[in-house]
């Protein structure tokens, strides 16, 4: 069954990376639906979370066909284990009448999404949040017109007090060892 | 000194005697400081080659191969080679010059992106920007080639980075590596379970890939000790020897009868070392269907990659062989030997010889002169399949074909890497008359160095397993395949390039010359004359199952299906 699995990898700053794990994916024909990349909190390594669909066989040769790439330096499965995930999205929606202008409003706090730009025929929202949240934001705005939206990708981390950072993965732990 | 200076001494550093390699423009500093360095260097005709020689240098030594190119056209004459040594998990250590720095993205002469290109080709690649990280990056990429699943390295380094003064340390060499595990630990529950499903075994087998080379000793151990049925893939040929009472032969598309119907019919497969190409597995759902399978590999990545194993063991063949062996004893499999010794039996090597010469009698002919104790190197086709079944070597790293890549132009200067790794010892070339012009420039460097390399042309004047293809699946339409009325005079070339050159035609010469020219001891190229539409049989229809074989000619002339013939 497919389903959508959001991965954290830990990679070093060397130049080309990226290029490295998009052509991983690109060559062994994974998906890719989102893509974020940002330093960690550890001076060069950045953080790169990605959410990918397939089957388990699918994330499994994700993962570990990831962790073989030498500047690749963990891989987390958060499907794996509670997580939080947060997105940030940009909307730009189309103020018609003055009516339209209240409801909008009403609407954005109720999601407490925060207007981050004024105009006399547009208001740009910043909402934040889950998956789910963006969805319903989306579709409540959908009726009034959305001139345009970006999305910034998922990132993720872990519910607990470890730091996943610094642990190293054992390439043994991959799910289907349980044979 | 100079950044080409320290390359040379962190390459005397690692042990490298051998480098192959072709100069140019944005490699010169590193060819001036050869001029004064220790290590050998062996200059090739095409970059290609260089990369095939330092892949047969390591597939035949253990020792890691190194080869040298320009920028630009250099560069990506080499990516072909890396394939191939990214595929087969050769060790190789590529140096590249590249443009200056101030210059990179200019589109400067002899400008490519070889850091981009060489990403998907490499196990590993590098960029370096500074002087002073050379020594440290050296280490690493022979470190990275050469351990864990092996694999080739590259590292482009700018042509300023070459001749600017290094003012670190030499001895500075410290790996840093943090994502990168040489070792895989090996899970001893996952041993166990090993044990138990082969304990429980009826009719087992044991399939081993390349991954056994390094490790044919544990291998042998093991297997005499179970007295288990030994399957070889091509890239396994050596590792156990061919013709042993335990061997069932080669798997897969071109395997043999006995092989393949084991895998159909066994109910456990050990896979060692190998990694179920479709070349080997035929379709994935018909493939071991009665079979629990016990993989192990160096690379977690391969387990259940494409064949689902029932108990993965990730970690290195000579760690778990003989963890498995310890726990282990002979296995009581009687029934099930009875059973492979008769298709062993009804189904030998055999075709017909009431033709013309015909290249698999020419093999055999090798086979039976060198008693099979030579290195052999191949190109890629029928002849490809002809040599490893007919001419497989006893001994591990001794038979060298692109299996993975199948790359035509391979086995030629194959050959003249195993002579560097191999000094004086026999090197036979099975080659076929269309994959041998892909690298022949190659036998300038042959004759240069007066290497004992016999290149054994089949030459059946068509690209014979494109024929194959054309005749039996693309109704007769034999489209760009016909080679004869343009090829060379392969023996006048050979003369031309100052190497003895014979020409053969029928069996009588075949059968007294080719034991006289491996007498000699010199480079000689024989161009066998033999009859064009010999197929390869058995074989197995691209995307047909393992039981749905094609016996062809080891029965009679239409080809009987596998599946008509066994009804157990």
């Amino acid at each position: 069954m497919k389903n959508k699995h959001i991965l954290s990898v830990s990679v070093r700053d060397e130049p080309g990376v990226l290029v490295r794990i998009a052509g991983l994916f690109a060559r062994r024909g994974f998906n890719i639906e989102s893509l974020a990349v940002a330093p960690s909190g550890q001076e060069g390594i950045s953080r790169t979370t990605f959410v990918v669909t397939g089957d388990d066989n699918d994330i499994n040769q994700v993962e570990k066909q990831l962790f073989k790439l030498i500047d690749i330096i963990e891989v987390t499965n958060h499907t794996d284990a509670p997580f939080v995930d947060r997105e940030l999205m940009l909307v730009k929606v189309r103020v018609s009448s003055p009516d339209d202008r209240v409801e909008i409003r009403q609407i954005a706090q109720d999601f407490r999404a925060s207007i981050v730009d004024v105009h006399r025929e547009a208001l740009i929202f910043e909402v934040t949040g889950d998956e789910g949240k963006m969805t319903a934001f989306i579709d409540q705005m959908r009726s009034f017109g959305i001139i345009e939206l970006i999305r910034s990708g998922r990132v993720a981390l872990t519910r607990s007090a470890a730091d996943d950072r610094v642990e190293q993965p054992n390439p043994l732990n991959f799910r289907e060892v349980a044979a | 000194m100079t950044g080409a200076e320290i390359i040379m001494r962190a390459l005397e550093r690692e042990g490298v005697q051998t480098i192959f390699g072709h100069p140019g423009g944005a490699i010169m500093p590193i060819y001036d400081a050869i001029y004064d360095s220790p290590i050998e260097h062996v200059l090739v005709r095409h970059e290609q080659a260089g990369a095939h020689m330092a892949d047969a240098f390591y597939r035949t030594s253990g020792k890691v191969g190194v080869c040298f190119a320009t920028s630009g056209p250099g560069a990506t004459n080499l990516v072909t080679g890396l394939a191939t040594a990214q595929m087969d998990s050769s060790a190789v250590v590529a140096i590249t010059g590249n443009i200056p720095q101030e210059l990179i993205g200019t589109d400067g002469f002899q400008e490519a992106d070889v850091y981009g290109i060489t990403m998907p080709v490499t196990k590993h690649n590098y960029l370096v920007k500074d002087v002073n990280d050379l020594p440290r990056v050296i280490r690493e990429a022979f470190y990275i080639a050469s351990t864990g699943r092996p694999g080739p390295v590259l590292i482009d380094i700018p042509k300023d980075v070459q001749i600017a003064d290094f003012t670190g340390d030499f001895d500075d060499v410290e790996i840093d590596l943090p994502g990168y595990d040489a070792k895989v630990p090996v899970d001893m529950t996952q041993v166990e379970a090993a044990i138990e499903a082969i304990k429980a075994a009826k009719k087992p087998i044991m399939m081993v890939g390349g991954g056994a080379q390094t490790s044919s000793q544990e291998i042998m151990d093991f297997a005499n000790k179970l007295g288990i049925p030994v399957i070889t893939t091509l890239m396994g040929i050596g590792a156990y020897p061919a013709g042993d009472d335990l061997a069932l032969g080669m798997p897969g598309m071109h395997g043999t009868v006995t092989a393949n119907r084991a895998i159909t019919h066994c109910d456990l497969l050990i896979g060692a070392g190998m990694r179920f190409d479709d070349r080997v597995t035929g379709k994935i759902s018909r493939f071991a269907k009665n079979a629990t399978v016990v993989h192990i590999d160096i690379d977690p990545a391969e387990l259940s990659k494409l064949v689902h194993a029932h108990v993965p063991v990730a970690g290195d063949l000579k760690d778990v062989i003989p963890a498995l062996s310890s726990k282990l004893d002979k296995l009581v499999i009687t029934e099930w030997w009875d059973q492979l010794k008769e298709w062993r039996d009804k189904y030998p090597e055999r075709y017909k010889t009431d033709k013309p010469l015909v290249s698999q009698e020419v093999i055999e002919m090798f086979h039976e002169a060198t008693k099979g104790d030579c290195v052999v190197t191949t190109e890629v086709g029928q002849h490809q399949m002809y040599a490893a079944r007919l001419f497989p070597t006893s001994k591990p790293r001794t038979f060298l074909t692109s299996g993975g890549l199948g790359t035509m132009g391979f086995g030629l200067p194959a050959a003249v890497g195993a002579a560097f790794a191999r000094p004086g010892e026999q090197i036979v070339c099975i080659a076929g008359d269309g994959s041998v012009q892909m690298n022949i420039q190659e036998l300038a460097t042959i004759k240069k160095h007066e290497l004992p390399i016999i290149i054994a042309i089949t030459n059946n004047g068509v690209l014979g397993m494109v024929r194959q293809w054309q005749e039996m699946f693309f109704e007769e339409r034999y489209s760009e395949i016909y080679l004869a009325d343009s090829n060379p005079d392969f023996q006048k070339l050979a003369e031309a390039y100052g190497i003895d050159g014979y020409t053969v035609y029928d069996r009588e010469t075949a059968k007294s010359l080719i034991p006289e020219v491996l007498a000699k001891g010199k480079p000689a190229v024989m161009n066998f004359v033999v009859y064009q539409s010999e197929h390869v049989f058995p074989m197995i229809p691209s995307g047909a199952g393992l039981d749905e074989m094609l016996i062809g000619d080891q029965e009679e002339d239409s080809a009987p299906i596998e599946s008509q013939l066994v009804t157990s």
